[in-house]
């Protein structure tokens, strides 16, 4: 089971690292996506997989006698996802600012904050972009 | 409990939300954010007075002992970086009630603020890996709306390249904290400090080591994962700029001297020759972006670059002189890199622009902005007897004393480098005759150099002076920092107690 896991979370890593690198806003938050996914499936992975185990303490007893699964990581996940949706969302709203602003989302025509040095410096995109 | 540790991050988090009642009252708004600054940085201080007096503070969260609740932990290290962030955090309120307009008040520029500073706070004090990713995630929520406050072109186009690499930066924090949760079954620091010495496959902890380095790496800005930075710091407002170059990458590099000093030292050769190399080029090709442009405020942003990799230099040294260099370092630059910024918006605020080009004169106009200047842009450069010279030459001596001659050589160059760059600064804001034809037009003095604007740089100069004049005290402080910090049973006996 653990080992289809990996594989799985593997594979989404690297579908999410081609989407981020794809150089456009949308692709980049589909990856984002899959990313905080992969993310919480190798944290879920590590708290280690079992059906035999589960995490109960029989009535009367402070402590479990047998091995149980850790249930830590579960909690773990929880707080990410939280955040990693709090955070999308915020990413989703930014984007679509930018690209209202920007008109663009190719990242490669993002060059407004830092525009392409030009010899003339009174180019009006540069002083445009240095003005208070 | 000790609540004076809970203090530097609870008043933030109290000021944002009383600060969001009066959004539409600016006028109390601004009052009560300096007071919540004041409180924070009396907070601050008096923790780092506590903590001198009666050695390492550690508090448990709803006393849940040690290696199962958050235990907040204040040693040396991180009492020295809280308690600059409440200083810098006053100043940079102050200059705000002088540059944040109305719409910037209104679009929430005051708690998140608060907020921001809280999680950096949280950040350092915090003694829970896990702990650390949330309060990372804090600090980063409130940085990601203060970049894009105001809405102007080029702060979206920043703001996107921010966000995107510092998304996957917490990512890959994450997996490391996954992974390394896999093999030790813990996430308390100190814990991981003893249950990683059990660890008999030092690999994958060497790749767990690495994905840390990267993760942090691009926090701090280092090389080669630093192009961010000077992509986004140069496009929000003065204030928030400032306290993004004084606090945001430190963060990663407290982060980044925490891990590798407390919990990956069972391969020393390996991961601190790796950050060693990578120290030395963030050093030289911050230095050198540096060098290429002619924008105030893009200059000063390649300069937290090549400022990193002397931070990082006395980390990957590693010893006791070294790291004493980058914890003093640290103090240092946080103070000065705020204050060039806050100087470069009274600049461009009665010049009209951040362009050097259509800037000048100040040196006729305002002599006591020129003096200003003087000071922290020649401590950065390491002129004696300004506290840059003292940081630089304990790290030089540092790598000197263990015969790595071409790490303080690379250093000593930088140094001189960087006088290069302030020197175009100072010859082109301040000395050359303004220029004729700026179709800027330019601001009613009066109005712009204010009294709220002066008064935080002028408490930083001074701040610089009294480290350049009296260092015994703050290097007293560092070294305390360096012996906790190469000691590392020191700070496990103060979180678990007697073992």
């Amino acid at each position: 089971m653990e080992t289809v896991l990996s594989i799985l979370c593997g594979i989404l890593a690297a579908a999410s690292i081609y989407l981020m690198l794809a150089g456009n806003l949308i692709r980049f938050i589909f990856g984002l996506v899959l990313a905080s996914n992969a993310v919480n499936l190798l944290i879920f992975i590590s708290g280690r997989l079992s059906i035999f185990h589960p995490p109960l303490i029989p009535e009367g007893r402070a402590i479990s006698e047998m091995p149980m699964a850790n249930a830590l990581p579960q909690a773990l996940i929880l707080t990410a996802i939280v955040i990693g949706f709090a955070l999308l969302t915020f990413v989703f709203i930014l984007f679509y600012r930018a690209y209202e602003t920007l008109g663009t989302i190719d990242t490669k025509a993002m060059r407004f904050a830092e525009p392409v040095e030009k010899k003339d410096v009174s180019d009006t995109n540069a002083m445009e972009g240095n003005r208070l | 409990m000790n609540w004076l540790l809970v203090l530097p991050v609870i008043l933030p988090f109290t000021f944002a939300a009383v600060t969001l009642q009066f959004r539409n009252d600016f006028r109390q708004q601004q009052n009560l954010s300096i007071l919540g600054a004041l409180l924070h940085c009396g907070a601050c201080l008096y923790l780092l007075v506590y903590v001198r007096q009666n050695g390492m503070a550690v508090t448990q969260i709803g006393n849940w002992t040690a290696p199962f609740g958050i235990t907040l932990v204040a040693d040396h290290l991180s009492i020295i970086m809280v308690a600059v962030t409440g200083i810098l955090n006053l100043s940079v309120t102050f200059y705000s009630k002088a540059e944040i307009n109305p719409n910037l008040l209104k679009a929430g520029y005051h708690p998140l603020m608060h907020i921001l500073i809280g999680g950096v706070c949280g950040a350092f004090l915090t003694g829970d890996l896990f702990n650390l990713y949330v309060w990372f995630e804090v600090m980063l929520m409130a940085s990601f709306g203060l970049l894009v406050l105001g809405q102007k072109k080029q702060q979206f186009d920043g703001g996107v390249k921010y966000v995107m690499i510092n998304l996957f930066a917490t990512l890959l924090f994450i997996t490391g904290l996954g992974l390394l949760y896999g093999l030790t079954g813990t996430l308390n620091m100190a814990d991981l400090h003893l249950k990683v010495q059990e660890v008999t496959d030092k690999g994958l902890l060497t790749a767990i080591a690495a994905i840390f380095m990267v993760a942090f790496g691009i926090k701090s800005g280092m090389f080669p994962l630093f192009f961010w930075l000077p992509a986004s710091y140069h496009t929000p407002p003065v204030a928030i700029s400032a306290i993004f170059a004084g606090l945001l990458t430190k963060v990663g590099v407290y982060a980044l001297i925490r891990m590798f000093s407390l919990v990956f030292t069972f391969d020393v050769a390996y991961t601190h020759g790796i950050l060693l190399i990578a120290a030395i080029l963030t050093m030289i090709t911050g230095v050198l972006g540096a060098a290429a442009f002619n924008e105030f405020r893009r200059i000063l942003s390649f300069h937290i670059i090549s400022q990193v990799g002397y931070m990082v230099m006395g980390l990957a040294l590693f010893t006791p002189l070294a790291l004493t260099g980058s914890v003093f370092y640290i103090l240092h630059h946080m103070i000065v890199k705020a204050n060039l910024f806050l100087i470069s918006g009274v600049t461009g605020k009665s010049g009209g622009s951040f362009e050097l080009a259509k800037l000048g004169g100040f040196y006729r106009s305002s002599g006591f902005l020129a003096i200003l200047f003087f000071i922290p842009a020649f401590s950065l450069a390491g002129f004696p007897p300004l506290s840059g010279f003292w940081a630089k030459m304990i790290l030089i001596r540092a790598g000197l004393e263990i015969q790595s001659y071409a790490v303080a050589a690379t250093a000593a160059v930088v140094g001189l480098l960087t006088v290069y760059s302030m020197t175009k600064i100072w010859g082109e804001a301040f000395w050359k005759p303004k220029p004729e034809a700026t179709n800027v037009e330019i601001n009613d003095k009066g109005e712009t150099t204010g009294f709220w604007m002066f008064l935080p740089i002028i408490i930083l100069a001074t701040l610089t002076i009294i480290i350049g004049l009296v260092p015994e005290p703050f290097l007293k402080m560092a070294e305390q920092a360096a012996i906790e910090l190469l000691d590392p049973n020191i700070y496990v006996k103060a979180m678990l107690g007697e073992i």
